[in-house]
């Protein structure tokens, strides 16, 4: 079971791993114990004629008070703990820093302290304590991340948070884990857990910080391609051909579109930029109005990026 | 229908007329089983099927085999008929309508018109839920809101199906209870019933009691999709969260209307297969209550991180604890009842004991889950889809498979290939544990639930609990293939092929319509096997 846990990435992930840990000695302890007197009775009393003589037993108080009051005894540890734990996942410390986090179909959005908005990725820093304090924009989600341990439900109209202390540096997964709909798998992000220079650096780059990492050395295409991955592009929009919530790009450019106003436009560089900005002004035919607007979370070379991408998918 | 004398059609077996309208109009309690028995089945093969195709997609991490939206509907058509159709409604109205009246000494129910009643709103029930199935909703069986309010797709015509659904529960349930108050054969003391009969009374009672709840809360949905009312909904003062409240509180108490037949059809199997009286009877009787009475207390269980208070977390983390105790009762006393018995591994009890096994990994894993900061992570993981299957599968249908193949002599008065039965058994147990064992693995991993496609790392896993579905599905096609076969062509059943004790076998098999030539007088409990003397007590 153990070698199955994902690496421990929390201050909180070792306490959980414990309990769970002491759970399913004893678990297996009983189920092993169940399990062998079965066979072995089974096995063991085999029938050997139709005259065999079995006793007339029907019961043993002793017994059953003694299977009754131990695992009694142990199920009651087990919510103690798990209680005392819970408590302890359920309270931040006072000096947490603070991350807003809205969870929208199908994407994450962060916003830090200082106003800096990221999508689907989220920046942390090793060793600092930090809240999440947390909406849905339309439906429930579930802000889930293995490796430390966390999950909360994520709710409109109502503030839940979750809190925790990373403990090692790297990447992790970050999914949504209540079913919200057609893109519920898709709706996944990265937590980087930064040294405490590394997130310095990453703050200190200004609030158009939502850039993608490198975004000089990529080419715009490049870079478009990786805001289409990166930043809740692919969740609803295909490069193959199919529909899937948003039309596919594949092929757009240069095409005439169909709006469900019944008005035909050519899909230039302005409306693809209109869409991103104003998804709401130019609906496609047959599709739902239910895109999100990028204002202000894609910076103008983000979105030209996407364009240059979208050219390129004949 | 009396208890008194019998009439000229006690020689012919209930089978008879064969005309349809008899059928169409029946109110055998015996006809009206098969009749459950027949439609929860396809019902279930159906849904199987639905699985199947779930398991083949999940087999790489890409949505490549359907899309994603066609796979959200796969697992809530999968999760709405399962639930609905088969489990619910199903295990008892068929099992309980057969042998009720019989096991007690009674010729029929306490009401045959309303069990009649009963099934024809079921089947009303399902010819909604076929309506359903033009724009298939795509929310889970669990209908969350604001989601189930907002999808496009048809949630209306599916939840009214089940609406209707739960009447025929809630009536079963009535029927149940008052058969076995007042028509309990002369001697047949609360203390002499067999222990399905006690299980039954306590499913009874959940289907009469919780089963107005989903009703009411499924129309509350139905009217905040048509009218907008608001009442899940925090923009116009209502709360997401109620829902899960309302919904919960039935579906705990569902789970137990699930499983707690089957505990009762493995306290029947076992004594006959060990030739010794059942262990701890009172014990086991009296735990059927109380966990019925514990489960309407532990719904909460379900919304740990949905943003309950810590308090309320405490609270029914602590009673979902007390519900396992009696359980656990259960299966220490089934264990014991082995001891020193002549046990004989037919299919029946190869099903009953493979129960005891599968459902003691099924009832471990709920400790899990009902662990508060154990809870945490695992919650909507496959941690949870692992221990749900194994509770109702290796739970709840290796019971119903055990009963279909206990009391078969008795229902269909032919007797079925008992090697091939053996070898169906062991493809399903094998190609069971290999399709569900992984997916612990997968939620201890982190693998969310519902996803139509997912992060490569899990891949293997997958793949493992895909293979193995093929093999449970195999198993199952060749378990029905016998059991039709033997209802065919097979030998003409004994009356009473495993000296049973009890009282539907001292008739013929099958049973005439009005079970019983005199009415029995009960003088001894069914479990006593082995006994020498009266003065053995």
């Amino acid at each position: 079971m153990l070698s199955w846990l994902p690496e421990e990435a929390s201050n909180l992930a070792g306490k959980v791993d414990n309990v769970l840990l002491v759970v399913t000695v004893v678990s297996v302890f009983f189920f092993l114990l169940i399990s062998v007197f079965l066979v072995y009775y089974a096995l063991k009393y085999r029938r050997r004629s139709d005259d065999d003589h079995t006793p007339y037993i029907t019961g043993n108080i002793v017994i059953e008070v003694i299977w009754t009051v131990v695992p009694s005894i142990l199920l009651m540890i087990f919510f103690a703990w798990g209680y005392i734990e819970f408590v302890h996942m359920k309270n931040p410390p006072k000096d947490a820093t603070e991350v807003n986090v809205t969870a929208r179909q199908w994407m994450w959005e962060f916003e830090y302290y200082d106003g800096k908005k990221t999508i689907n990725e989220l920046y942390v820093q090793k060793d600092r304590p930090v809240r999440m304090i947390m909406q849905s924009e339309d439906v429930i989600h579930s802000f889930f991340v293995p490796a430390f341990r966390v999950k909360q439900d994520v709710l409109p109209g109502r503030y839940t948070q979750l809190w925790f202390t990373p403990t090692k540096a790297g990447d992790f997964d970050l999914f949504c884990a209540e079913y919200c709909g057609t893109g519920h798998s898709q709706m996944r992000a990265v937590v980087h857990v930064l040294s405490p220079e590394a997130f310095s650096r990453w703050m200190n780059k200004g609030k158009g910080g939502a850039e993608v990492a490198e975004a000089a050395e990529l080419s715009p295409r490049e870079r478009g391609k990786k805001v289409y991955q990166e930043k809740g592009c692919s969740a609803c929009h295909s490069i193959d051909g199919s529909p899937v919530v948003g039309p596919t790009f594949k092929g757009l450019y240069g095409h005439k579109v169909e709006l469900e106003s019944g008005e035909t436009v050519t899909a230039d560089e302005n409306y693809i930029r209109h869409s991103v900005l104003e998804p709401q002004a130019q609906i496609v035919k047959g599709y739902q109005p239910v895109m999100p607007s990028f204002k202000g979370k894609l910076s103008d070379k983000e979105i030209t990026g996407v364009i240059e991408y979208i050219k390129s998918l004949k | 229908m009396s208890n008194g004398a019998a009439t000229e059609t006690m020689n012919v077996s209930f089978y008879e007329p064969k005309s349809i309208l008899s059928w169409v109009l029946t109110t055998d309690h015996k006809r009206i089983g098969l009749m459950y028995l027949i439609t929860i089945s396809t019902f279930f093969l159906i849904a199987g099927g639905i699985a199947m195709l779930m398991r083949y997609e999940l087999l790489t991490p890409e949505s490549d085999f359907v899309s994603p939206h066609t796979y959200n509907v796969l697992f809530t058509l999968h999760g709405s008929i399962m639930v609905f159709f088969f489990i619910v409604p199903g295990v008892a109205a068929s099992l309980g309508n057969f042998l009720i009246p019989l096991m007690i000494g009674a010729r029929d129910v306490a009401f045959p018109k309303l069990n009649l009643g009963s099934y024809w709103i079921y089947l009303v029930g399902t010819i909604i839920l076929l309506a359903a199935l033009l724009q298939p909703a795509d929310t889970g069986w669990t209908f969350y809101t604001p989601y189930s309010v907002k999808t496009g797709t048809d949630v209306i015509l599916i939840t009214f199906g089940v609406f209707v659904l739960g009447f025929s529960s809630i009536l079963t349930g009535l029927n149940f209870i008052v058969t076995i108050h007042k028509l309990r054969a002369p001697g047949m003391t609360w203390d002499r019933l067999p222990l399905f009969i006690w299980s039954a009374y306590a499913t009874s009672i959940l289907q009469l009691l919780a089963t107005p709840v989903v009703g009411i809360t499924l129309l509350l949905l139905i009217a905040e999709r048509t009218l907008d009312i608001g009442f899940f909904d925090p923009a116009k003062g209502g709360d997401p969260i109620l829902f899960q409240n309302f919904f919960w509180f039935y579906s705990h108490p569902a789970v137990y209307i699930m499983v707690i037949p089957a505990f009762g059809i493995i306290s029947e199997i076992i004594p006959v297969f060990s030739r010794k009286p059942i262990f701890g009877y009172k014990a086991i009787a009296y735990s059927s209550f109380a966990i019925a009475i514990i489960s309407f207390f532990v719904w909460m269980h379900h919304m740990f991180v949905s943003g309950i208070s810590q308090t309320a977390a405490a609270i029914f983390s602590f009673l979902t604890m007390l519900v396992a105790i009696p359980t656990a009762i259960k299966v220490f006393n089934w264990v014991a009842t082995l001891y020193k018995g002549s046990i004989s591994l037919e299919s029946p009890m190869l099903y009953a004991l493979s129960f005891i096994f599968l459902f003691t990994i099924g009832g471990l894993t709920g400790v899990y889950l009902g662990t508060l900061a154990v809870d945490v992570p695992l919650h909507d993981t496959y941690f949870v889809v692992a221990h749900m299957h194994y509770v109702m599968i290796g739970g709840t249908v290796f019971g119903f498979f055990g009963a279909l193949h206990f009391w078969y002599p008795k229902w269909f008065g032919k007797m079925f290939n008992e090697a091939v039965a053996k070898l169906a058994w062991f493809l399903i147990f094998v190609g069971f544990n290999v399709t569900f064992f992984p997916q612990f693995f997968l939620g201890v991993e982190g693998m969310p639930r519902r996803y139509a496609s997912y992060p490569p790392q899990f891949q293997t896993l997958h793949e493992i609990s895909t293979y193995g579905s093929w093999i449970l599905g195999l198993g199952i096609f060749i378990m029905t293939v016998n059991l039709i076969a033997g209802v065919i062509g097979g030998k003409k059943a004994p009356q009473n092929p495993y000296n049973s004790l009890s009282l539907e076998w001292q008739v013929p098999s099958p049973p005439p319509h009005e079970n019983f030539h005199e009415i029995p007088t009960v003088t001894d409990w069914t479990y006593g096997y082995g006994k020498k003397s009266k003065t053995e007590a």
